[in-house]
């Protein structure tokens, strides 16, 4: 067992879990607990373990997957720029609410990878500073990398004016 | 402009040859490439193909000047707007050509992004198949354009004046029900693939 996960389980006792996939070890933080430990449990990789850089931040959506409990996670891919260490971090939320602690306080950079898994999945970050969406239209109405919304969109996509000839 | 009435009519008929016998040997394209089709456009500009060769190698960037459109590439549903603006930009008479397969119909992106052929929502005068597009078949394009241009265009752009009605194709009314979602992963013959309703 690695080093850090020592200093996590003493620090935060029962809070989280953990897995293995490959040469990947992953840290799970439950939808019940993330509110109120992620953010601290982040703040102690970063400052006391090393894992200073987060290399990524990204959205799933596990609605029909085989075996889920949770609808979505938010994934931290963490990585040690020290001795090239990784390790990713996974934090559950669920609907109809779906809400995470922002972690824009602890790397600056989460800011617009927050504001994209916000546009596409729909998961508030509690606490970030502004909160749009990056990618859709701002007057685009769900979140489109939900698996309940079509391929084909709702008929967004048709839904704009055309110019004719003699007006143009 | 009322030069019809202004002019005898075999005098106008003459002018509206002339000016299209100039307009049609000075076509200056607006390249709106999004996609890898812009990456042929340039291709046809370059050397090898050499559009100069049929006097509209003056690409401008700024629509004010230019009268021929090429929507090259793939539009998604945040361009349109663009699209349509920079359309109005041009002064009249102008002229869209609508590249490759993606610009004339969506191609392969059949997705909730991507818009299922422009021609939904600016005019268009000729289309280019392909993916993408050989430059021999933009330069075809252009001669289209061309003889269009000598065939119908009219010294003060009357030409355009009664075509007044959408001339698009008509709006795709069915949408896809919300029963038919792609189904989530874990099945990886299936997952991206359109559910077949259960009844
Ligand atoms: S038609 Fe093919 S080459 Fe052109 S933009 Fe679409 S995918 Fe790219």
């Amino acid at each position: 067992m690695p080093a850090y996960l020592d200093t996590l389980t003493a620090k935060f006792p029962g809070a989280f879990a953990t897995s293995e996939f490959r040469d990947n070890r992953r840290v799970l933080v439950s939808a019940e607990r993330a509110g109120e430990v992620l953010v601290p449990l982040l703040r102690c990789l970063k400052d006391e373990c090393g894992f200073d850089y987060l290399a990524e931040l990204g959205g799933v959506d596990y609605l029909n997957y085989p075996g889920a409990t949770d609808r979505y996670a938010v994934v931290y891919g963490l990585a040690n720029t020290a001795n090239a260490e990784r390790l990713f971090v996974k934090a559950f939320a669920n609907d109809p609410d779906p809400e995470l602690p922002s972690v824009v306080d602890l790397w600056r950079g989460a800011e617009w990878m927050e504001r994209e898994v916000f546009d596409l999945y729909g998961v508030r970050f509690a606490g970030h500073p502004d909160l749009r969406r990056i990618l859709m239209p701002h007057e685009f109405a769900a979140h489109p990398l939900r698996k309940d919304y079509p391929l084909r969109g709702y008929g967004e996509r048709h839904n704009f004016r055309s110019v004719t000839r003699a007006e143009s | 402009m009322a030069l019809t009435g202004l002019l005898p009519d075999f005098l106008v008929t003459r002018l509206d040859a002339v000016a299209s016998l100039l307009r049609k040997h000075s076509l200056w394209p607006m390249p709106f490439a999004t996609a890898c089709c812009g990456i042929e456009l340039m291709a046809t500009a370059s050397s090898r193909y050499d559009i100069a060769r049929f006097g509209s190698e003056a690409m401008r960037f700024s629509p004010r000047q230019c009268d021929l459109m090429i929507v090259a590439g793939r539009v998604v549903m945040k361009m349109v707007p663009v699209m349509q603006r920079i359309w109005l930009q041009m002064p009249e008479p102008k002229w869209c050509i609508s590249m490759g397969a993606c610009a004339s119909s969506g191609g392969v992106f059949d997705t909730y992004a991507t818009v299922q052929g422009i021609d939904r929502f600016i005019p268009v005068d000729v289309y280019v198949p392909g993916c993408p597009p050989r430059p021999e078949q933009l330069i075809r394009a252009v001669l289209d354009i061309q003889e269009k241009v000598q065939r119908t265009g009219t010294i003060d752009a009357r030409e355009f004046a009664d075509r007044e009605t959408y001339e698009g194709p008509t709006p795709l009314a069915r949408e896809l029900g919300p029963e038919q979602t792609i189904v989530a992963p874990g099945d990886y013959r299936t997952a991206t693939r359109l559910r077949v309703p259960l009844n």
